[in-house]
């Protein structure tokens, strides 16, 4: 059998690679991703919101995509390549989204950026050249209860065509 | 806002997992991406002993193009559907569809197989299994079935599948030559849950009558449904999409919730289904006109 078994109510080691370093914790097997990644690993930028899938506050990448982390289990993550908010840019840097979200302020309560960040990441990866209606739908999957969403929407589209000019 | 304590089995091979439910029924559940087994769980509206964990399960995330159908694995992700040029071309109602479910953070995680199973009445991939008259297939100990999608759907969250069968596969018929397809929906908000959606197929011939015909809903009825739609075959295409939207209407029986009234979603059938046929008819003609 290769069926890997872990009792409920028993922590047991969880490894994976958070922002480019090899980490591991405990978890029990009911242990939400998110949790994991803020209780065990510190990594405090996960930010935990309705824990059903919905808000998109906990949004990180796992192996490249981006993905909610409140929908699935520190089990599962077991081995994975996982980026938070704190890997988005160098520490002390901010990255070109970064930048335009504080010129814009995109961000007022800052609940919600951290998943708008690690979504914008993975978006502009697969639409280099967004228009606004792309994303408008791609900000469909975040709630934001404070900006009204038009400092978001810019400072996307400014940091899409700074990449491009850069690149 | 978390799950109750539970198991946690991790099989690698499909016969594994077989095994594992056949021994704990519906003490356990079968976790495949946790786009809606997740919230559940954290809800607690689901309180399983043990869950057993599918997403690592290779067998389940092939796409395989048979002589009739596209067979794609249950475990296949909505995202890794979606960029596949094989369902683009070969299931193009699907392609239609996929935009529609969730946002790219759910489909990169959500699986085909996991919406068909949990068969949420207005979920966009049951529904487009109806429309293209797909099948489900089902394995446990006992050995494996094929359950067509139009029986599949009973209810609200109830199907066919026993409590020992592992959704693995589903079979999408290959798509006609020189037909056109249309798949739309309204909804709260894009990535909710459709208040009501439709999605159709068609075929016309050079005298612009209708040679082929499937219209399907979803989020009308508690679970997606075809409308029998033979009596039209013959009729003269630009009066399809008027007729067929009104025989529609007067054919569901709509559900009724927080969402909308059942009068609601009767007059969206008529519109959706309206303007489904519109377009699908026109992307068919442009078909039909450059075989020419």
């Amino acid at each position: 059998m290769t069926v890997l078994y872990r009792a409920a109510r028993v922590r047991f080691a969880v490894e994976l690679t958070l922002n480019g370093q090899r980490r591991s914790g405990e978890a029990e097997p009911r242990m939400l991703l998110c949790d994991f990644l803020r209780h065990e690993l510190q990594a405090f930028g996960v930010h935990v919101g309705c824990e059903h899938g919905i808000c998109g506050a906990c949004t990180i990448l796992v192996d490249g995509m981006a993905v909610r982390s409140c929908t699935q289990y520190a089990a599962q993550a077991d081995g994975t390549d996982i980026v938070t908010v704190e890997g988005l840019a160098k520490p002390g840097t901010l990255n070109e989204v970064q930048r335009a979200f504080a010129k814009h302020q995109a961000l007022q309560c800052g609940f919600c950026t951290p998943g708008i960040l690690c979504s914008v990441a993975y978006f502009l990866r697969e639409t280099p050249e967004p228009d606004e209606q792309r994303v408008r739908e791609m900000l469909s999957g975040h709630i934001c209860r404070c900006t009204g969403y038009t400092s978001i929407v810019t400072a996307i589209l400014e940091a899409a065509a700074t990449m491009n000019k850069g690149s | 806002m978390k799950p109750v304590a539970f198991d946690y089995y991790r099989p690698e091979a499909l016969s594994e997992a077989v095994t594992l439910l056949a021994d704990m029924g519906d003490e356990a559940a079968i976790l495949a991406g946790g786009m809606t087994l997740g919230p559940m769980l954290n809800l607690r509206i689901v309180r399983p002993h043990s869950v057993i964990d599918i997403s690592r399960i290779q067998a389940l995330k092939s796409i395989s193009v048979a002589s009739d159908a596209v067979i794609t694995g249950a475990g296949l992700t909505q995202s890794q559907a979606l960029r596949s040029e094989i369902m683009a071309r070969e299931v193009p109602l699907l392609a239609m569809a996929l935009p529609w479910v969730g946002h790219f953070q759910t489909r990169n995680r959500g699986t085909l197989g996991g919406s068909v199973a949990h068969a949420d009445p207005s979920a966009e991939i049951p529904l487009a299994l109806v429309a293209c008259g797909g099948t489900v297939v089902l394995q446990s100990r006992r050995g494996m079935r094929r359950v067509a999608a139009r029986e599949f759907f009973v209810g609200a969250l109830v199907t066919q599948r026993q409590a020992d069968e592992i959704v693995t596969a589903l079979e999408w018929p290959r798509s006609l030559p020189v037909a056109g397809y249309a798949f739309t929906e309204i909804a709260q908000r894009h990535g909710d849950f459709a208040i009501a959606a439709a999605a159709c197929s068609v075929r016309v011939n050079k005298r612009d009558r209708i040679e082929r015909l499937a219209v399907a809903l979803g989020g009308v009825e508690d679970r997606p449904i075809a409308i029998e739609v033979s009596g039209f075959l013959g009729h003269a295409a630009e009066d399809i999409p008027a007729n067929v939207s009104a025989h529609a209407a007067s054919s569901v029986t709509p559900m009724q919730d927080r969402l909308a009234s059942a009068d609601y979603r009767t007059a969206l059938t008529k519109v959706l289904v309206e303007r489904a046929l519109s377009k699908a008819l026109k992307m068919a003609r442009l078909q039909r006109d450059r075989m020419q």
